[in-house]
């Protein structure tokens, strides 16, 4: 037995866990102005990531099932607390303060959901039967819309979206999922009215990006100039000058992966690409090994979720998809989604350490 | 303990695992477009975005270049570029601003009005922008500052260059004077040709040679971030600075006659007549154009353009004059040229000359008449009966030819821009305006009365023309332009105009005698200014004295004090000098402009100073330069 298998990690994903947090602090301390202090900042974050990681690995899946519907419910309630007594930052009622700490419980929502979720599935028969699919749909809106109502629209859809993956991966029948499409079709114009200036604006801009280009047009070009000036080899380390004299907001942050661009260009964006590709890869042979159903639909879903992390935002960057603040895992400066994200892999690593070797 | 669900294990395997090749099926698509995008954006758009980022990021800041010198022929500055400093701060890099304002207090002069300004710039300042606490800082200020620019963070001294006229108001509506660019100028079809300056010249030599005194603008490529301000300098292309002129001009003889003229509103041209240089070029009144470079304040403006004197009329370019008797010798050259004209013929001036077939009274400046004149008497004691009869004889179109010869109701084609044409009365111009041409007009025209006007400068390239032979020059303020770099000098050619038609050989002779009977002969107009005889050098000239009536309502036509006209050349004999002197409502040309003529004659000539050249504008004494 090797100290991996002892430990419970995955060798390969956590070794390309590694080389991304060794990327990330190759850009941000470009990014962050060639900081050192900043860079090690990110390093210490990273190091929190890796040690939440490694803990959550050590915890057996049987006791995430059991733990389930508890994680599922304080989340909920700690969403409602928002809402009541939460702390307004950047117009958003996000945050919960307990004293110099914030946290965002919404962040907490990728991981509950999912888990919630695949618990609900496991104690069923599965394909489900249509009624069992309203109430887990049903279940996680209510944590979606207490999220959107903060207003958060990113983290619900992702929210939304990591309920969603459980729902296809459980095998909710392609007829259901037909209906829905043209539901959501249908209910699309119902939703553009009720959403806010901003959203609507964001995604007006998503399409016409060049009207308004001083103001909410202004992230998604600077992004694209990043993006397209770093051509096939990109300029080179520390020469992005879109970050270094600040013409790209949040340049540490959502937008790492512009100046990532920038210095590296395509020949990087290919390399980073490829060593996320590897993860969601080792994510989903691990729920193909999983040994029952709770186990195999959590790993799925949070492998896709993962997937759907990097994808929004790199497409976010590039532009085929609207600005929403959804920083690119591991990459980006970390904070509350880093460490969930970290858990998320932590979950994983503890499926494919925890299996029981059958024969 | 919990309850493991009764379940088809195997076929939930399969399902799942459809379910994730699905998903994965549905993510290999997504990661396609992505690579595609980004693809699109890095290397078929690259050189797109990789413009963007670089037009981000640089930005071409112009570097205006030192504006070429003005001096006058002996070396002396009349404009230049002078260093001007303007103390700025940048509040986001001090701490504390009542303590920074104490220690600048103790370096600079800071009044009430400064702070206030301060105070209300640095409420509209934007992030990581100078706002200025003071301009014109002096140098001795600017280099106490720069001393202690180390220990003063976030204060800046930024230094520009000036135009400044040391003289003063010294030949002003020659030399002009540049201002900020105005609208037309930035926004107008030569706007590329400014780009990056900010003063233009306006009026004078300033303005005729601004493509010369402008020099060549440069460049730096300057990195700016975000927030617009610099980071480095890339690139920079130095400027070139603009050429210097040397004028034809000589200052101190410029101040002597500004300060004869004692700021009464008239008007002196001197030009040598074998060149056309144009060695004095008054036009009084004077005025300061210092306050103009950087905007003069309205109120002063208005002072200036009220002034019922007009001093920011240039009255030497444009000023419209009746000649009065100094336009005589032009028609007498006109009269000699003809068959049936005899200078030593006499005719009788009884005070009073009839207009025939009409009856039309005209009356002779002396009331008693002349008695016998012939054509000297007439130019030596100016006989207005005589030349009444001339210009009947010869008729309107044959005086209007000659005027034209010696270049009257033409601009003359001195270097200064916005010349005026004159006026130069002829039957097609009475047409135009549906008046007919009476008889009377030609008459009255033959003593520079009625409607002719002429420009002083007119005037005097017109008497030069009379002492050079006939050939009448253009009139250049500008001597030379030389190369900052090299130091070489490129002297403008002197430009001589077709000669005046000379039928008669002896005719110009005779003329240039009888005018020198105006100085030197025992009845002479202008006899005062050499009664004893004492010049070394003899003069030719013409008195005039142009009556004036006041048609401005309420004046109902009264008479008011008449133009003293002076025209002169001199010495007889190879002329080196010709002028005309204006002096408004002085009365008598003999008695106000001659004695200007004189002044200005025995400096030229002689080296002779009869009077302190002072500055009228500033009160300073100038220097006595070499004189050639």
């Amino acid at each position: 037995m090797t100290l991996y298998e002892r430990w419970h990690i995955d060798r390969p994903m956590f070794h390309a866990l590694l080389a991304l947090a060794a990327i990330s602090l190759i850009v941000l301390y470009s990014a962050g102005g060639n900081s050192l202090v900043f860079a090690l900042d990110d390093a210490a974050r990273l190091g929190i990531g890796f040690i939440v990681l490694f803990a959550t690995a050590q915890v057996p899946p049987e006791t995430y099932r059991k733990w389930s519907v508890p994680l599922f419910a304080g989340g909920v309630l700690a969403l409602a607390a928002v809402l009541a007594i939460g702390v307004v930052r950047f117009g958003a009622r996000r945050w919960i303060a307990f004293g110099p700490l914030s946290i965002q419980p919404s962040e907490f929502m990728k991981l509950a959901v999912p888990m919630m979720l695949a618990w609900f599935f496991s104690r069923r028969s599965l394909p489900p039967r249509l009624m069992h699919v309203i109430g887990a749909a049903l279940i996680m809106l209510i944590p979606v819309l207490l999220i959107a109502k903060e207003p958060d629209l990113g983290t619900a859809v992702i929210v939304l979206l990591s309920g969603v993956i459980v729902l296809f991966l459980a095998g909710m029948s392609w007829r259901t999922i037909a209906v829905v499409v043209l539901a959501g079709a249908a209910a699309a114009p119902l939703l553009w009215a009720h959403m806010h200036h901003y959203q609507r604006q964001r995604i007006y801009i998503l399409f016409h990006p060049e009207a308004d280009p001083l103001g909410a047009g202004y992230h998604a070009i600077q992004g694209m100039i990043a993006v397209g000036s770093g051509g096939l080899f990109g300029q080179g380390w520390l020469h992005s000058s879109q970050a270094n004299l600040h013409f790209l907001p949040d340049s540490t942050t959502d937008f790492a992966f512009a100046v990532f661009c920038q210095e590296f260009g395509l020949t990087g964006d290919l390399i980073l690409l490829a060593l996320y590709l590897f993860i969601i890869y080792r994510g989903l042979r691990i729920a193909f090994a999983a040994q029952d159903s709770y186990s195999r639909l959590l790993a799925g879903s949070l492998s896709v979720l993962f997937f759907f992390d990097v994808f929004i935002n790199m497409g976010m960057v590039s532009g085929i998809l609207p600005v929403v603040g959804v920083p690119l895992p591991l990459l980006s400066y970390g904070g509350t989604s880093l460490l969930i994200i970290m858990a998320g892999l932590g979950i994983l690593m503890s499926i494919h350490g925890h299996r029981r070797l059958v024969s | 303990m919990y309850r493991i669900p009764l379940k088809n294990s195997g076929q939930e395997t399969r399902l799942f695992r459809s379910r994730v090749t699905v998903a994965a099926i549905l993510a290999g698509l997504l990661i396609l477009t992505l690579v595609g995008r980004l693809s699109y954006l890095e290397v078929i758009r690259h050189a797109y975005y990789a413009t963007l980022a670089r037009n981000n990021r640089i930005s071409p800041i112009p570097i205006p270049p030192a504006r070429g010198l003005i001096l006058d022929r002996n070396g002396i500055v009349l404009a230049e570029d002078i260093p001007v400093f303007t103390l700025q701060v940048m509040p986001d890099r001090v701490r504390n601003m009542g303590r920074l304002i104490a220690t600048l207090k103790t370096m600079v002069a800071l009044n009430k009005q400064d702070l206030r300004n301060f105070d209300r710039r640095l409420a509209q300042h934007r992030a990581f922008q100078d706002v200025t606490l003071r301009a014109h800082l002096s140098e001795a200020e600017a280099a106490h500052v720069a001393v202690h620019l180390t220990q003063l963070p976030g204060v800046s001294l930024h230094a520009r260059l000036r135009r400044y006229y040391p003289l003063g108001g010294l030949a002003v509506d020659t030399i002009g004077y540049v201002s900020r660019i105005n609208q037309t100028e930035e926004q107008g079809p030569h706007a590329a040709r400014y780009f990056g300056y900010h003063h233009v010249g306006q009026f004078g030599i300033e303005r005729s040679y601004q493509k010369q005194l402008m020099g060549r603008i440069g460049f730096k490529d300057v990195e700016m971030n975000a927030a617009g301000r610099a980071v480095k300098v890339l690139k920079r292309i130095a400027p070139h600075a603009g050429e210097n002129l040397y004028l034809n001009i000589d200052a101190q003889m410029q101040a002597i006659g500004e300060q004869m003229l004692d700021n009464r509103p008239g008007s002196i041209v001197a030009i040598d007549p074998r060149t056309g240089a144009v060695l004095t070029f008054v036009s009084s009144p004077l005025y300061d154009p210092n306050p103009f470079v950087d905007g003069i304040r309205e109120k002063a403006y208005r002072k200036l353009a009220t002034d019922p004197a007009a001093p920011l009329n240039d009255r030497a370019l444009n000023g419209l004059y009746p000649p009065g008797s100094t336009i005589k010798p032009f028609f007498a050259y006109a009269a000699l040229q003809t068959k049936w004209f005899d200078p030593h013929a006499t005719y009788v001036c009884p005070g009073y000359w009839h207009l025939p077939h009409n009856g039309h009274l005209f009356h002779c400046w002396k009331p008693m008449g002349m008695g016998p004149v012939d054509l000297k008497t007439a130019i030596e004691e100016s006989c207005d009966v005589y030349f009444y009869h001339l210009a009947f004889k010869q008729g309107i179109d044959r005086m209007v030819r000659y005027l034209t010869y010696f270049g009257f109701g033409h601009r003359t084609g001195i270097d200064l821009p916005g010349e005026s044409r004159g006026l130069v009365p002829t039957r097609a111009w009475r047409r135009a305006t549906h008046r007919p041409w009476y008889p009377g007009q030609t008459v009255i025209t033959g003593i520079g009365q009625g409607p002719l006007l002429v420009t002083p400068v007119q005037l005097a390239d017109a008497v030069a023309a009379i002492a050079n032979h006939g050939v009448r020059m253009r009139p250049e303020v500008v001597r030379g332009i030389e190369n900052p770099v090299t130091g070489a000098v490129r002297y403008i050619r002197p430009v001589a105009y077709p000669p005046v038609p000379r039928r008669r050989k002896k005719s110009l002779g005779i003329l240039v005698h009888d005018m020198a009977q105006v100085v030197e002969g025992p009845h002479g107009t202008a006899r005062g200014i050499d009664w004893d005889h004492v010049l070394p050098y003899s003069v030719a000239g013409k008195t005039g004295t142009a009556q004036l009536w006041n048609a401005s309502p309420g004046y109902n036509g009264k008479h008011i004090h008449s133009d003293a006209l002076f025209i002169a050349f001199a010495p007889v004999h190879n002329p080196r000098i010709a002028l005309a002197v204006i002096v408004e409502h002085a009365g008598f040309g003999a008695l106000a402009a001659a004695p200007i003529a004189r002044a200005l004659m025995n400096f030229y000539l002689l080296g002779h100073v009869h009077v302190r050249a002072v500055n009228q504008t500033n009160g300073k004494v100038l220097p006595v330069g070499s004189h050639p």
